[in-house]
């Protein structure tokens, strides 16, 4: 598919000219600002310009603390103190970074429920939703393991819990387990690998970001109608898009200031709202706390490796055929797995050839019924596994997996989509009456 | 639908945290009025000062707060005492033990003494550490305009004795109706009267219990002042570029958009 026609730099100047023909590098910050975007897109697409922000914002904080910050079992917890208490402002910043990862998922799953419903996972734009879901991983891996890091109660039984989820594969999983931990429980070897890692990761995802533009800056964006920018002419172009910078850039930080005005008020005035009140014990190996219970953004997640008990039929299934090996824990290891690699693979469940949610009048029940599910799902996963509420998250669990795997393939072999506007332009003048003078 | 998207995933956001921390059998607590909370909730010096001298006289017996270094009782936005009385006070305090086996006078850029008794927990983050009374449920609203509840939950603890004890396994219980399970080891540590203050003021064991459990979210959250006091800073500069911004942005988008249709 050929880009967007549009004007491309042209150097000037005598030294433009001279930086051109060694590193065309104006022309690339040119062309990346100058991008024609869709001029129809709505607020739903303001999450890739705060999830670039969250990004750096956790590098910034992220390096600072760890100017402060002592990995070793025996002083961590104390050193999170010592930001606390002595480094100048390093209350602050240690709020905003532990709080910037809830603001980070918070956008990232909005994000990601935005490409659901328009569809900006189909064709042509398979490889920017892969991307994407590689971020989503990387992201989790690193939360999880920052979490490790100040060395409280929830840190450490955690850490136990989550690295025991490899201990569950069959064979190899407790030689893997004992591998991830560097020894055979979580000490100062597993504090000082998940260190390293926390920080390496955000930089293979700022790097993983960087593949993630340049592959919906090549296909172009997706946008409401799920119909495509027209390329014939660069005069028909310019009637379906504006350029990215000023109107975007403007329109986002204008939707940044309002996130951070609710950021800024929570990070001033609950900061500990969306944490645990355990992770402010020392990390004790002999006193287990009486709920472990992941951070929010793994709730939905958690509620499914739960789900699959011993007592479910497919998992008794599956264990008869697979001669016990696969038993009810790994089961749920890879159910949880699983359900990001069903959402990965949603370019080819998807059988609907049109794109946007807005144009399938069916659909659009199932997909906001995958909004409750995913909710539902994060608020069992923070309930006991017991009584009703195993029930809940079995169901609730199996909607997601019937969401990606029966009802997107389905749908669009049975459901008879309205019509679509034939251009972006036509549906904005629907809604945009003619410019000012 | 994108409102819609907006507050479904804010409801998520909020509701998540619901059972978080959905505790065992938890024992009844007291709802405390206490001026640090809310976004304009500060700390009350003399409140400050008054809890430093029933957390001397009776809990420094066998509790700690290794975590505190005393130079921050002089400090902005806490009890706030004179230089002079930091540097006594720190005097007085039991003397740090150093490696060779010898001792030295603790000095006020040292931290207040560890827990004194084996089984005493240390109270540096105590009221941290045990929050949740007042949310997160409630939809976070609670915790936002009452305080995390930790305080709450530590002075419920100081005035739920009933006076009944039993043994077992030769050690003793008292029986607290704050404490979860209903039985505690901690001997009732304060009675009426039992601390007296210079400025005359009250020294029920209620007044003492909320006093000092107020110096311990001090010695927990010692920059609360100065975070809430950014908090506001924060969001009053945000809101004026937030206007700016809306204004530039609707002028900009008026020449693509023009009139909206009814």
């Amino acid at each position: 598919m050929a880009g967007i026609p549009h004007d491309h730099y042209e150097p000037k100047t005598g030294i433009e000219k001279w930086l051109h023909k060694r590193l065309p590098i104006v022309g690339l910050a040119y062309d990346t600002l100058m991008i024609p975007t869709p001029k129809n897109l709505n607020w739903m697409w303001i999450w890739g310009i705060i999830l670039t922000f969250c990004l750096a914002l956790q590098i910034i904080t992220g390096i600072v603390l760890v100017m402060h910050y002592t990995p070793h079992v025996d002083m961590a917890f104390a050193s999170v103190e010592h930001i606390m208490r002595n480094v100048n402002g390093g209350h602050m910043i240690r709020y905003l970074h532990a709080n910037g990862a809830s603001l980070f998922f918070v956008a990232v799953y909005l994000h990601i429920f935005r490409g659901l419903y328009y569809g900006s996972y189909k064709a042509p734009r398979e490889v920017t939703w892969i991307i994407g879901m590689l971020i989503y991983l990387a992201m989790m891996a690193t939360a999880f393991m920052g979490y490790v890091l100040p060395w409280g109660q929830m840190s450490f039984w955690g850490a136990t819990v989550i690295t025991g989820l490899f201990g569950a594969i069959p064979g190899v999983g407790p030689a893997i387990q004992e591998w991830l931990l560097g020894g055979p429980a979580v000490d100062n070897a597993t504090l000082n690998r998940f260190f390293s890692l926390h920080y390496l990761l955000p930089f293979v995802i700022a790097a993983l970001v960087a593949v993630h533009i340049w592959a919906f800056h090549t296909t172009g964006n997706n946008n409401p109608t799920g119909v495509e920018v027209r390329r014939t002419s660069k005069a028909e172009a310019e009637k379906d898009t504006v350029p990215f910078w000023p109107y975007y850039v403007i329109k986002d930080l204008f939707a940044l200031g309002i996130i951070l005005i609710v950021f800024f008020a929570i990070v001033g005035f609950m900061p500990n709202y969306l944490g645990h009140a355990d992770n402010y014990i020392e990390a004790n190996p002999l006193v287990t706390p009486a709920h472990i219970v992941p951070e929010w953004y793994f709730l939905p997640f958690y509620a499914i490796l739960r789900a699959f008990t011993g007592d479910v039929w497919v998992v008794q299934l599956v264990q008869f055929v697979t001669f016990g090996i696969v038993d009810a824990k790994f089961f749920g290891v890879l159910a949880m797995f699983g359900a990001i690699a069903v959402m990965a693979l949603a370019p080819w469940l998807d059988t609907s050839s049109v794109r946007s949610g807005r144009y399938r009048p069916m659909f659009k029940w199932w997909f906001w019924l995958l909004v409750v599910d995913f909710m539902v799902l994060m608020w069992v996963g923070a309930m006991p596994a017991e009584g009703i509420y195993t029930w809940i998250s079995l169901i609730a669990s199996t909607y997601w997996f019937a969401y990606f795997l029966v009802i997107l393939p389905l749908l669009g072999l049975i459901e008879k989509p309205l019509p679509q506007p034939a251009t972006i332009e036509e549906d904005f003048k629907s809604h945009y009456g003619q410019p000012a003078e | 639908m994108i409102r819609k998207l907006t507050l479904s995933a804010l409801t998520a956001f909020t509701l998540s945290s619901g059972g978080v921390l959905a505790a065992g059998a938890a024992g009844h607590v007291e709802d405390f009025a206490f001026s640090f909370e809310g976004p304009f909730g500060t700390y009350d010096q003399l409140q400050l000062q008054r809890g430093l001298k029933v957390y001397t006289e009776v809990c420094s017996a066998c509790h700690g707060l290794k975590y505190v270094p005393i130079r921050t009782l002089a400090d902005p936005g806490g009890p706030e005492l004179p230089e002079d009385q930091v540097r006594a006070y720190a005097r007085e305090l039991a003397p740090v033990a150093l490696p060779d086996g010898d001792e030295r006078a603790r000095e006020t850029s040292d931290p207040f003494p560890g827990s004194g008794l084996e089984t005493a927990p240390d109270l540096s983050l105590m009221t941290k550490a045990r929050s949740g009374f007042h949310g997160p449920y409630g939809l976070g609203i609670n915790q936002f305009l009452r305080g995390i509840g930790g305080p709450e939950y530590l002075a419920s603890i100081l005035t739920g004795y009933t006076g009944v004890e039993k043994e077992e396994a030769g050690t003793t219980f008292y029986e607290n109706t704050a404490f979860p399970g209903g039985w505690i080891a901690m001997a009732p540590p304060l009675s009426d009267g039992q601390v007296e203050f210079d400025d005359g003021h009250g020294n029920s064991l209620h007044q003492m219990s909320e006093d000092v459990t107020a110096f311990l979210m001090w010695a927990a959250e010692p920059k609360m002042m100065a975070r809430k006091q950014a908090g506001f800073t924060a969001v009053i500069f945000l809101t004026i570029l937030t206007v700016l911004l809306y204004l530039t942005n609707k002028r900009l988008w008026a020449g693509i958009k023009g009139k909206k249709h009814a």
